[in-house]
């Protein structure tokens, strides 16, 4: 027994001595990893090792001790918190006496502190003595950079955790570390570095007589000029460094008065960068200093930036010189003063002012802009200064406008205006009195009404964004002041459509009626209504035209500021007012006056969508009305009103379905719910009981034997119950499908069975997946079939069959593949062939009026390209099997799929499809043809190599399409030729000559578009291969 | 300019010249877009695409002259600039090429 126990003793030290031999004698590495695996499992203790390194560590050759050291210490730096307090003490006096040693023996030396300095069990007192041996012996910047990282890590360790016993040694820490880092040159340790003295200085250890000596020691290396090696794998970036940097060199105050003088001389240098640093430097130092720090240099730090800002070399130095007179003028603002000190923000801004405001009334010369933005950089500092500033600028800007009588003169100084007062818009002021535009408010009025009569637009647009920017002001308007805004706004709004005054003035009324709601209601609103109606009664005249526009107008204007709830209380009213009046046959209401009200209905639709109450206030108020005024214009009329059937237009009809789902989608469930008990009753019950105005000569059965009218009606029924939230229960839903479906196979007008198909299509999107979906789905599929099988309803079985695909590849629902095939198998019929190459294009696109996720349907976000992934494979198949009369059907098909695809998804899918892109770009068919160039465009540019194989045939049809009698073929042709351009100049350079020639033919193409792309391609095809290029 | 130099004064710097707007990109106009309107290549369009006699349909003759008062030496450059010889042999000039092309160039 005794035996076995000392053998077991005795062979792991016999272990260890080889392990000690193999690594020291043998210098094999792989030994230093199995004696620390072995001293954290417990086979030995460290004092083992240390016993068994014995002679080596004490060896006359430096080499080997070097040898037994670096074991030791790497032991150390993996098992260092298994160490006791009393080992500890002994390996740093061990260690320490060591830094004396032979110069190959420090980097191991230097390794074991660091394991050291990460020991909990360190008992006080050491680390400062280690640090001291350290300051002592080691000449560290005649080290190799690793080892000198390795100091750094061991002062930095030590920091962490011996905070208090380091502020023990006073500046002589601090002065140690100065002479540490003196003259380090690595990037690697210069962040390490950068950041010791970063937290020497924010954790306040004491820096004594040596303030001056840290800031030369690191700030010789400001501005910071580094460009990483290529392929460096320690991926240090300049910025890190000048990030690192900044942060010392602005960490104190108490470095101002040397990094100061510094910053100025580096931003007059002719240096970008250095600027650049410079002037985010000084940004960043404003953060800590006071007007004490600044005092001395304002007037050179002024110059300077002024300099940089008139001389605008770069906008990035204007940017950053902007922001650093912002973050100076802030701190002169911050800084709290004695009461006999002399305030220097005062005199500071005056000297800026100085400067500054005489190139404010030159509003032609160069200058005036760059004083404009350094004023208004310094008054966006503070409340105070802005003030100090405006107070002073203003009355300037005023009388300059004034003193100015051409209109880009006016507008410059206007704009400057504008900018001042946008500043206001920062500070808010207590007391109304204290405001400091309250003075200038009658002047600047008078001013911005003068802009919006000038005749200039651009000076017109300033004067709408300064009135905003007044309006935005809180209580500065007056009443007087509105009633005036108000009617220049109604002046500008009878400007034509595609001023720019026009739409300004339009969006400047919205945003002020959200303010001034009551100005609006009374100055505005009635007078718009007066124009509605003068114009209605001053027929006579036979003005068409202009009253059109000016119905227009006024049509566009109410929508515009329908901004307020209690501003569309009364221009609803209006709106349905008029729409009443024009079906009563008042006036001869055109198509497009009918759209026109509709669609301003739904812009007031759309901004009611933000407020609850608004919502439900249009949508019960315009929805009945509308109904009504349908359902009144479908009832069979004795004599023939051409006016009431205007309503039931398709146009129209479109228009309304419009306005009704804008006006349901937002709707609350419960609300919504109201309202569907209303409505579905009315289609399918003939219930009118809801309607405003219900005496109507007939009967309203859209779904039974009423007239065609009635039957178009559906697309309202469409637009309201495909709007509604998906969890609102819609009544005799069983009866509803069922009569959908019916009149979706309806031979006799297509709008109305197209209608009855989407509206079908649009709740079965939406409806809950289950047996009754189910039961719905096979009705579809037996109604389809039936249609398609023969007879006079193949088209609306096909349109059906279309929409029901298109509502379930939306919602990924199984079925959908099945009918993708049945689509897909119709490419090759005869007679729907070309419509459903067509409804392909359909099955990919957004729809607007139902199957949308803004009405709340089941749309997957990825359905395109599942329904890629999904087809495409087929759809190429059935293009090399079908007879050769309808390939282009599959081309098409084919093309509209690709042409909605977003193209990065697109681009690795593209490769495979080459061929056929190839032959489909000898298609006749247009489409295909401009969805194939679109493809190929940036296949072009992603993939030249394996374009250049096809280089013949893609010039030859290239050249051709840019001939075709399609505008926009002739463009995407022209900008695949230039894109041709990547691929490799020798693959190119035979065909050159020959492109030149074809391209002198679209240079004289008859539309300029045309002509622009073929300017851009043959001068690119004239570079190819040139020198220079 | 005001404020510029004078005739043959010393080189002063013209720190706070006369500045005027730039026009923005040419709007596309719905008659651009419109297959069946032809649109007439105008003094815009000139200016803004066709800089070069490559860009030009061969219709078109090409006279290049310097702006009258804008250059110190404005009639010897006419001159020269008129003498087709002399223009042709400029553009075998590789270097003179070199450079020409780096600034049509639009990928550098």
């Amino acid at each position: 027994m005794a035996a076995a126990a000392a053998l077991e003793a005795v062979a792991p030290t016999g272990v260890l001595w080889g392990l000690v031999q193999d690594f020291v004698m043998g210098h094999q590495e792989g030994p230093a990893d199995q004696v620390a695996a072995d001293v954290k499992s417990g086979s030995y203790t460290v004092l083992q090792v240390v016993e068994a390194l014995g002679s080596s560590l004490e060896n006359p050759e430096p080499r080997t001790r070097a040898r037994g050291i670096q074991l030791l210490s790497q032991v150390l730096l993996q098992c260092h918190s298994l160490l006791l307090e009393k080992e500890v003490v002994h390996l740093i006096l061990f260690y320490e006496n060591r830094l004396k040693d032979h110069h190959l023996v420090i980097p191991s030396v230097l390794q074991g502190l660091r394991a050291l300095s990460l020991c909990v069990a360190l008992p006080p007192g050491l680390a400062v003595s280690v640090l001291k041996a350290i300051f002592q012996e080691v000449h560290v910047q005649s080290l190799p950079q690793v080892d000198r990282h390795t100091v750094y890590s061991i002062i930095t360790n030590f920091m962490r955790t011996r905070e208090e016993e380091l502020k023990g040694l006073g500046a002589d820490f601090t002065f140690g570390f100065i002479q540490v880092m003196d003259g380090e040159k690595d990037p690697r340790n210069l962040l390490v570095a950068f950041r010791i003295v970063h937290d020497l200085i924010s954790r306040d250890y004491s820096l004594g007589p040596f303030v001056e000596e840290l800031f030369e020691v690191t700030s010789c290396y400001f501005p910071i000029d580094f460009t990483p090696p290529p392929n460096d794998p320690h991926g240090i970036q300049r910025e890190d460094l000048i990030l690192s940097l900044r942060a010392v060199l602005a960490s104190t105050p108490r470095f101002a008065e040397f990094l100061l003088p510094l910053l100025i001389e580096k931003v007059d240098s002719e240096i970008l960068s250095a600027k650049l640093d410079s002037l985010q430097t000084l940004n960043a130092c404003c953060a800590v200093y006071g007007q004490k720090e600044l005092k001395d240099f304002l007037p050179s730090l002024w110059a300077s930036i002024r300099r940089e800002v008139f001389q605008t070399a770069s906008e990035r130095v204007e940017a950053e010189g902007l922001a650093a007179l912002n973050s100076l003028t802030a701190c002169l603002s911050r800084s709290v003063l004695r009461a006999d000190a002399e305030d220097l923000l005062d005199s500071f801004l005056s000297n800026i002012l100085q400067d500054c405001r005489h190139h404010l009334c030159e509003p032609d010369m160069k200058l005036v802009w760059p004083s404009a933005k350094l004023l208004q950089a310094a008054a966006g500092a503070s409340a105070r200064a802005c003030d100090h500033i405006t107070s002073n600028v203003l009355p300037l800007l005023l009388e300059q406008f004034h003193k100015h009588t051409q209109s880009n003169q006016r507008r410059t100084i206007l704009e400057m205006i504008l900018g001042f007062l946008k500043l206001q818009q920062k500070w808010s002021y207590e007391d109304k009195d204290e405001r400091p535009l309250s003075g200038f408010k009658d002047q600047l009025c008078s001013l911005v009404f003068m802009a919006l009569t000038d005749p200039s637009t651009q000076l017109q647009l300033v004067g709408i964004r300064t009135l905003t920017v007044l309006g935005a002001q809180p209580d500065l308007l007056s009443p007087g002041d509105l009633e005036l805004a108000v009617g220049h706004l109604y002046r500008l709004s009878f400007l034509e459509e595609d001023s720019p005054s026009w739409v300004a003035a339009l969006e400047a009324s919205g945003i002020l009626a959200t303010l001034y709601p009551v100005a609006f209601s009374s100055h505005l609103v009635p007078k718009l209504a007066e124009e509605l109606c003068i114009e209605e009664s001053d027929l006579a005249r036979g003005d068409g035209p202009t009253k059109c526009s000016r119905h227009l107008r006024c049509l566009q204007a109410l929508s515009a500021i329908s901004t307020h709830p209690s501003i569309v209380k009364e221009t609803l009213p209006l709106l349905l007012q008029h729409l009443c009046h024009m079906n009563k046959g008042n006036t001869v209401a055109g198509t497009s006056e009918v759209i026109a009200v509709c669609q301003s209905l739904q812009q007031v639709a759309e901004k009611c969508q933000r407020d609850p109450e608004s919502c439900w206030y249009f949508h019960q108020t315009a929805i009945p009305c509308l109904l009504a005024l349908a359902v009144q214009a479908s009832m069979p009329e004795k004599e023939h009103s051409v006016l009431k059937k205007v309503l039931l237009e398709d146009e129209v009809l479109a228009a309304m379905v419009s306005v009704i789902g804008t006006a349901t989608t937002h709707l609350s469930p419960d609300l919504a719910a109201q309202s569907v008990a209303h409505i579905v009753p009315l289609f399918l019950d003939g219930n009118i009981s809801f309607l405003p105005e219900n005496s109507f000569p007939g009967r309203f059965q859209p779904f039974q034997d009423g007239s065609s009218g009635q039957r178009r009606l559906v697309a309202l029924l469409m637009a309201f119950v495909c709007s509604l939230p998906r969890t609102v229960e819609i009544p005799q839903l069983n009866q509803l499908m069922r009569e959908l479906l019916e009149l979706s196979c309806c031979h006799s007008c297509p709008f109305s069975s197209t209608a009855a198909a989407k509206c079908f299509a649009g709740l079965l999107n939406k409806h809950p997946a289950g047996q009754q979906l189910d039961e719905f789905l096979q009705l579809a599929v037996d109604k389809v079939e039936a249609g398609l099988s023969s007879g006079p309803c193949r088209s609306q079985a096909f349109t059906l069959l279309l929409w029901v695909t298109k509502a379930l590849v939306l919602r990924y629902h199984p079925l959908s593949s099945c009918l993708t095939d049945r689509l897909m198998g119709l490419l090759s019929d005869p007679e729907l062939g070309p419509a459903a190459a067509d409804g392909f294009s359909l099955l990919m696109s957004d729809c607007t009026d139902v199957l949308t996720r803004a009405g709340h349907a089941e749309v997957r976000i990825m359905f395109r390209q599942r329904f890629f992934t999904d087809n495409v494979p087929a759809l190429v198949r059935g293009f090399h099997a079908a007879p050769q009369d309808v390939k282009p059907n599959y081309l098409k098909g084919l093309s509209h799929v690709l042409n909605r695809l977003p193209k990065p998804v697109l681009l690795p899918e593209l490769p495979t499809l080459l061929s056929l892109l190839l032959e489909a770009l000898s298609c006749p068919d247009s489409v295909v043809q401009l969805s194939t160039l679109s493809c190929l465009q940036p296949l072009l540019l992603e993939a030249p190599q394996v374009m250049s194989l096809h280089v013949d045939t893609l010039v030859t049809k290239f050249l051709n399409l840019s001939s075709s009698p399609s505008m926009a073929v002739r463009i995407a042709a022209l900008q695949c030729m230039h894109a041709l351009t990547r691929l490799p100049t020798p693959v190119l350079l035979p065909y050159k000559p020959q492109v030149i020639r074809a391209l002198a033919r679209p240079l004289d193409d008859k539309k300029r578009l045309v002509r622009k792309e073929a300017v851009s391609a043959r001068g690119e095809w004239f570079l190819l291969g040139s020198p220079g290029s | 300019m005001v404020g510029g130099s004078g005739m043959g004064g010393g080189l002063l710097e013209n720190a706070n010249p006369l500045i005027y707007e730039r026009s923005g990109e040419r709007p596309v106009t719905a008659g651009e877009e419109d297959e069946q309107v032809p649109d007439s290549i105008d003094a815009r369009e000139i200016f803004d695409i066709l800089k070069l006699l490559r860009s030009l349909p061969q219709r078109f003759k090409m006279d290049v002259h310097i702006t009258p008062g804008t250059h110190a030496s404005e009639h010897a450059v006419n001159k020269q600039l008129a003498d087709k010889e002399r223009v042709a042999a400029a553009l075998e000039n590789t270097h003179l090429l070199e450079v020409v092309n780096q600034c049509l160039s639009a990928r550098s």
